[in-house]
């Protein structure tokens, strides 16, 4: 490891990077580079000062001092004079004003610091309404190079060099997909979008089609040239009304500057893009059933191979990419390979946008690098879990995915680390899950979804997915018997083996984990009767401890009038009474309220008769 | 305007980067209010139109006015950008008409920032 003498930092602030700060880079390394100063100095783009009208800014540590509007031109100067003479030069120096107001930079809050954003750059910049705002952030010129200056080889090379993966799931290389669907000769083919996002917690594709929509359209422009497409469809659900809104708007503004339709800017190519809405059955987000629904069939898996890039919709070769995949796309042909390569690691490159969710302070919508570990994702971007609360585990990648436990929380997020746990990446949804969920209530939950949106094609995921959730149901409500839990990891392998699409062979997931990392939570359901977290009421008496302060908290909630006792003094739950609706054991800040076992409850009752 | 050609897209770059950047066009000032699914839903309209009213009442000529989407801090919707010329944007959260009114008379157009409802200073990192 090279042990740096100093740190150069350029603002890679949205208004910095505008003014040129990857130029400055460049120019600033290359200097050091030729004064062979390349091995003291490191230069890192960190988060925005706030000093946006003054940039691009570059902080020189350790000495802290602020150089401002810098070019390249300015470089070989500051480079001879400051870096190699160590003489501060005096006139490109910014003076920190004096702070008029306690509002903290973005560089001082994890939850912006940690972040780059790529394919949400445009989020909250632009109106996502006016064409002209997407293109004053460099839209359409990455579209532009594609269909002037690229051969359709050249951009699958550029796209497989950059390394990105399919960001909807399966994270298949976007362009081996691509060269695969371009070696097919065919007058027709399709590309096409997917913006179904049927993972209940997701809700990155949405927000990408309405902040950004022509990020979309010109993804497709790239992806349809590369494979020759000339009709695109963006497979949108019809519950995302304001998604569908303003993509609308944008294939209308874009057919009008003829970035759409025929003969694409001059260039010969013509391709034009129409969303179609989906009626939002989960199933319909898989490739095949997707294509399908297009065609006016119902939205039903069929067997692959042949794939999709061969024969897709209509029996035409057709390439299918999610929606924040498509949204990285036009910056990878406009700043190349490499630049995307710089972020992320070897196997999993480039950013991945997450839906923070669940019991987590800064509940949102984030892009992080891959590889950023979970904790802290979850900690330093997420604000932690609320305050009283604890975490327990963390749902990644929805009815596809698995709970990940404490004891994990330092797994890089990358497609093959997330893998191994058990849980999947999956397209991006993650629900922060505390003491007070049960994860055999969490596993039943998405069973329930499963085997409701399971299509009903095939056998196994049809009953497979119904049995399993029938003895899921049996376990939390106290009919869960010896053997239940080596009956549901047996079953789970079953229908991962034999299902047809990746619905079925997914849907065990969530089981599968919270068996492997909480199986003494199944246990005390089916043993000794007790949820501890306290969700499963047949399997849950609440109590008080002798410890509580009789602060009244706990009385003033229910809803029942079953709590009773003096003001100062212990509580006490009278049990004919509690209807188990855990209000006072959400409430008590002290965690005075307890869960015990369903018997406990007539003990209790008992012991209540002979002290009245 | 009907099609354009990649020149026209670099000269359609330029013109609203100024009008990005706030340089160009006169104006003082730039306020977003985020109006994704998220804000909508937790009142970002109300945010909009108070907005919209009190700027005319004001009389307020220099300043454009604009929606964009989710600002990725969905707990704290509904939120606005505001940018005066040659200062960084702040972006404001949990805010209701009346909260938007006082941004306006007192950052807007009395240049003190307010500092009780301001999250953040700045603009988010992307290379
Ligand atoms: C049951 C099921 C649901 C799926 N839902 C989605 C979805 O909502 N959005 C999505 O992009 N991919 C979804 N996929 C993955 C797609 O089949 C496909 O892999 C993806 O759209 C390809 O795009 P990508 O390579 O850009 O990720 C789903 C897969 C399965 C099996």
């Amino acid at each position: 490891m090279v042990n740096y003498r100093a740190n150069l930092m350029i603002c890679g602030g949205t208004g910095c990077i505008a003014m040129g700060g990857l130029d400055l880079k460049d120019a600033l390394e290359q200097e050091l580079k030729g004064k062979g100063l390349d091995n003291e100095y490191r230069v890192v783009i960190t988060g925005c000062n706030g000093f946006c009208a003054e940039g691009p800014i570059l902080t020189a540590y350790p000495e802290g001092i602020f150089y401002k509007k810098l070019t390249p031109d300015n470089v070989p100067f500051l480079v001879e004079e400051h870096f190699l003479k160590g003489r501060p030069v005096e006139k490109l120096m910014y003076k920190e004003p004096e702070k008029k107001h306690a509002v903290p930079a973005m560089k001082d809050i994890p939850f912006f610091n940690l972040q780059v954003l790529r394919a949400l750059r445009n989020k909250g910049l632009i109106d996502p309404e006016s064409i002209d705002e997407y293109i004053a952030r460099d839209g359409y010129l990455g579209a532009a190079k594609a269909l002037m200056e690229m051969t359709p080889e050249e951009i699958c090379e550029t796209m497989t060099e950059s390394g990105l993966r399919g960001l909807g799931g399966a994270g298949f290389p976007t362009g081996r997909k691509w060269a695969s669907c371009a070696g097919y000769p065919s007058d027709e083919k399709y590309i096409l979008c997917n913006g179904d996002e049927g993972d209940p917690g997701a809700f990155m594709d949405r927000s990408i089609m309405e902040a950004d929509p022509h990020v979309v359209l010109e993804g497709m422009i790239i992806g349809g040239k590369a494979i020759g497409a000339r009709q695109g469809y963006i497979y949108v659900r019809a519950e995302y009304p304001l998604a569908v809104k303003r993509l609308r708007i944008a294939i209308k503004q874009a057919r009008e500057y003829g970035l759409l339709g025929e003969n694409i800017l001059g260039s010969g190519y013509s391709l034009d893009i129409e969303p179609y809405l989906g009626a939002g059955a989960f199933v319909c987000g898989e490739s095949t059933a997707l294509m399908y629904s297009i065609e006016g069939r119902r939205g039903m898996p069929r067997l692959t191979p042949p794939r999709s890039t061969e024969a897709g919709l209509w029996g035409k070769p057709t390439v299918l990419n999610n929606v924040e995949t498509l949204a990285n796309v036009p910056q990878i042909i406009l700043k190349g390979a490499e630049w995307f390569r710089v972020l992320g690691t070897e196997k999993s490159p480039g950013t991945k946008v997450f839906a923070l969710t669940g019991s987590i302070n800064n509940i949102g919508l984030i892009e992080v690098p891959m590889g950023m570990p979970l904790r802290k994702v979850i900690y330093d971007i997420g604000g932690g879990v609320p305050k009283g609360r604890k975490f327990k585990a963390v749902q990644l990648g929805g009815p596809s995915g698995g709970c990940i436990p404490e004891s994990l929380l330092d797994t890089p997020v990358t497609f093959e680390d997330i893998t191994e746990t058990g849980a999947i990446v999956g397209s991006g949804g993650m629900v922060v899950m505390d003491d007070g969920n049960c994860m055999v209530s969490v596993s039943k939950f998405f069973l329930d979804f499963t085997a409701d949106e399971s299509c009903g094609k095939c056998t196994p995921c049809r009953i497979g997915t119904q049995v399993m959730l029938d003895k899921l149901i049996d376990i939390t409500e106290g009919r869960g018997k010896e053997g239940d839990i080596e009956t549901l990891v047996d079953m789970s392998y079953d229908i991962i083996d034999g299902s047809l699409c990746g619905l079925g062979q997914s849907a065990p997931n969530p089981v599968l984990t919270t068996i492997k990392y909480f199986e003494e939570e199944y246990r005390s359901h089916i043993e000794e009767g007790w949820c501890k977290a306290g969700v499963c009421k047949e399997l849950v008496t609440f109590y008080i401890d002798e410890d509580c302060k009789g602060c009244g908290a706990c009385k003033r909630v229910c809803p029942s009038d079953a709590i009773w006792g003096e003001k100062k003094i212990a509580h006490h739950i009278e049990q004919e009474k509690c209807v188990k609706c855990r209000s006072c054991f959400a409430r008590c800040k002290f965690g005075n309220v307890r869960t015990g076992p369903a018997s406990l409850r007539e003990e209790l009752i008992k012991k209540q008769a002979v002290e009245a | 305007m009907g099609r354009i050609t990649v020149d026209d897209l670099k000269k359609i770059k330029e013109k609203h980067q100024a009008t990005f950047k706030l340089r160009e066009g006169g104006n003082r000032a730039k306020v977003t209010v985020h109006m994704g699914t998220c804000g909508i839903a937790a009142g970002a309209r109300a945010v909009m139109d108070a907005l919209i009213d009190e700027m005319a009442a004001k009389e307020v000529k220099d300043v454009i006015l604009t929606t964009s989407g989710c600002a990725g801090f969905c707990v704290k919707e509904p939120m606005a950008t505001v940018e005066i010329v040659g200062e960084a944007p702040v972006k404001y959260c949990s805010l209701n008409a009346d909260k938007m009114r006082k941004v306006l008379n007192e950052h807007v157009i009395g240049g003190n920032v307010v500092e009780e409802y301001a999250l953040v200073v700045g603009s988010e990192t992307s290379y």
